[in-house]
């Protein structure tokens, strides 16, 4: 089967994303700009013996997920800032339980119900610490309609070889974006199922750890009758409040992630190698960014972009490569400066680490991104 | 109904077959309903024939939720309010499952309301079991949408001055296919309340009265559990409702029984019917 050509929406990109990733369960809540998700779910998951549900809100929604998901469904739901302030709770305890899934968050303007029509990327911090306590987080940010899809079935990838929800983070702009892609050839398309249990139940602990330190997942009705908690558990799955149990718990979610970043990570660079100049840029911005890049290379500045896709865990290493010539560091993103504190953490003792903030509601304009790589080169 | 009896294959009922003994001693306090319950949980199930492979239990949070655990099956123990969304979840993707959620009355009326009344209109094939100790037990006594008027809680020291939910009023408005009420005290009772909820084809809400004897009994003074317990039956509980201010919204005589049943269709088996029509699939 060769691979057609498509146009397609951001949003929609997303659906068929998931469904050529094996996604067969969506609950979700409308909320602009990512109610289109919903509605191509609703049609295409029933075409291929999946489950469209609109839920009662956006805590029902994820939810439903963990639910769908435990029953060994590849799952996921879409929402926007207000849906994903409300899915932060149950979030923390598809890490804690370690049941796989993907929440799309199309990113509008906030505060509170902001301005619901307008992209922003104002959920990059809220991704990573939205959830209470100590967790492992996977956030993705595609920078196209193509990367949408792409990553979207990355993300399904992820979330089932490491047993963790893994966020999409896109914004307004992307998401009603239309632009032709090429959809997988389903025959090359390499996918990937969570481990599930086998063998012998008599004294299978569902959370003892592995290898690779992500335990294989009990499928119900298959005769492992375990106990899956939000409650910090021990490798028997039965909540503990044993320090040692605590630790190790905590611990091991944490590491799996930790330990699999050269996997997990995602990115590109740029014309960094000689770069003096770096601008660290993610999504729609990235392209506005990409553009004065090139135009600032005219200009015979030696300028570069670092493009995380996998937003968290963040790409350190390779943005402290990314970064070994710079003088100074240009942070673009739709917020006050968030991924910016991240730049700084890394970066800000040994380099000038710059913001260039729009909270207006706007896309970033390259002659922007151009004007203040000229003035921190000309610094 | 017979012939679900005649499936049942292990002969008389042994509570700790159904038990996963590992865990006990159980954290309920001396004289807890929740423990009635559970009984008459699995006294069904065993009745019934149902295999515990496929038998999945969904639960919040609350010494109601903490009951679960301690069930030899898939259990689940979600967040708080939520088990009915996330039952929602498991039962659409694995109808083959026989979901049962066990709540609180605050976990299904205050925080998960919303969800209850959803569950109950959409009639997928679940069976909900509220526990309703008409208080906050696990987090020390507070007051519920079910405490009755005047009651003393940690959070209404001079008495409830909010009137009760009739849970089974509000799921039978809501759509719940099978709506029913029982006693622990009625323990056969309450077992045959459970087979007719987990035997429907839909939504069942079952309200299970039970004693939180340590915190609410307590406080109130409602002597030792023997004496709750015996206070289910007696009169003495229209008694407490003869100052309420709203006595027709919550009844002051507790009815037992099925209380509702209709024959609205089952959500799933519509959802799968109307997709197999658009693949073109006939049933
Ligand atoms: C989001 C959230 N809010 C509050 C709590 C604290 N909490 C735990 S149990 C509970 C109430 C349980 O009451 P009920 O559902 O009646 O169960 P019971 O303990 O009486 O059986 C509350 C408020 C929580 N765990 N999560
Ligand atoms: S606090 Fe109340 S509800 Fe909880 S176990 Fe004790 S008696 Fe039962
Ligand atoms: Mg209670």
């Amino acid at each position: 089967m060769t691979a057609t050509l498509q146009n397609l929406h951001g949003n929609h990109a997303c659906a068929m994303g998931a469904i050529a990733a094996g996604c067969r369960f969506f609950a979700g809540y409308p909320i602009t700009p990512s109610s289109e998700i919903a509605e191509r779910m609703s049609r295409e998951l029933p075409l291929v013996g999946g489950t469209f549900v609109q839920m009662e809100d956006e805590i029902a929604s994820i939810a439903a997920v963990l639910g769908a998901s435990s029953g060994g469904i590849k799952s996921m739901t879409a929402t926007s800032g207000p849906g994903f302030s409300l899915k932060q709770e149950n979030i923390g305890l598809a890490a804690a339980a370690e049941i796989p899934c993907v929440i799309a968050n199309v990113m509008r303007g906030g505060p509170s119900t902001g301005t619901p029509t307008r992209p922003a990327q104002g959920d990059i911090m809220q991704a990573r610490w939205g959830s209470h306590g100590d967790r492992p987080v996977i956030a993705l940010t595609p920078a196209s309609v193509k990367e949408v899809y792409d990553q979207t079935i990355r993300a399904f990838n992820l979330s089932e070889r490491y047993r963790t929800p893994v966020i999409l983070l896109f914004d307004q702009v992307i998401s009603h974006l239309l632009e032709p892609i090429q959809l997988a050839d389903m025959a090359s398309l390499e996918l990937v199922d969570r481990q599930w249990a086998t063998g012998s139940s008599a004294e299978f602990a569902p959370y003892a750890s592995t290898e690779s330190g992500v335990p294989p997942m009990p499928r119900p009705g298959d005769g492992y009758r375990t106990h899956t908690t939000g409650l910090t558990h021990g490798e028997d799955g039965f909540p503990s409040q044993e320090p040692t149990i605590v630790t190790q718990a905590t611990q091991r979610l944490l590491d799996k992630i930790e330990n699999h970043r050269d996997d997990i990570e995602a990115y590109e660079c740029h014309d960094t190698d000689d770069a003096e100049v770096l601008v660290v840029a993610y999504g729609i911005s990235a392209r506005a960014a990409r553009a004065a890049v090139r135009e600032a290379r005219a200009m015979g500045i030696a300028a570069g972009l670092f493009r995380p896709i996998t937003v968290w865990p963040f790409p350190e290493d390779a943005l402290k490569a990314a970064a070994a010539n710079a003088k100074a560091i240009l942070v673009p993103e739709m917020n006050a400066g968030q991924l910016r504190l991240e730049i700084e953490r890394l970066c800000g003792s040994d380099v000038k680490v710059e913001g260039l903030n729009r909270i207006d509601g706007q896309p970033i304009d390259p002659a922007q991104v151009t004007q203040q790589i000229r003035e921190l080169a000309d610094k | 109904m017979n012939e679900m009896k005649t499936k049942a294959g292990g002969g008389n009922f042994e509570v700790r077959d159904y038990l996963r003994l590992d865990l006990m001693p159980h954290f309920m306090c001396p004289g807890c309903g929740h423990g009635i319950a559970l009984r008459a949980l699995l006294w069904a199930v065993h009745e019934l024939g149902i295999d515990k492979d496929n038998l999945a239990i969904v639960s919040g949070i609350g010494c109601s939720g903490r009951v679960g655990a301690y069930i030899d099956a898939n259990t689940y123990h979600v967040t708080h309010g939520r088990p009915l969304a996330f039952a929602t979840g498991l039962k659409l993707a694995r109808p083959d499952l026989k979901v049962i959620v066990i709540t609180g009355d605050g976990d299904c009326l205050a925080i998960g309301g919303n969800h209850l009344i959803h569950a109950c209109r959409r009639n997928l094939d679940i069976t909900c079991l509220m526990l309703n100790n008409e208080v906050y037990g696990m987090t020390g006594g507070q007051v519920s949408p079910t405490t009755a008027e005047n009651r003393l809680t940690t959070t209404t020291p001079s008495g409830n001055s909010e009137p009760a939910f009739d849970a089974c009023k509000l799921a039978e408005a809501a759509g719940a296919g099978l709506v029913g009420r029982e006693v622990t005290m009625q323990t056969p009772a309450l077992r045959n309340l459970i087979k007719a909820g987990l035997e429907f084809d839909g939504f069942s809400f079952l309200e299970v009265m039970s004693d939180c004897t340590e915190i609410y009994g307590r406080k109130n003074d409602l002597g030792e559990s023997a004496e709750m317990i015996m206070a289910q039956k007696s009169d003495m509980r229209p008694q407490a409702y003869t100052t309420i201010t709203d006595q027709p919204f919550r009844p002051n005589r507790l009815v037992t029984g099925v209380l509702a049943q209709s024959d609205r269709p089952e959500y799933g088996a519509t959802y799968r019917r109307q997709a197999a029509a658009l693949r073109g699939e006939t049933a």
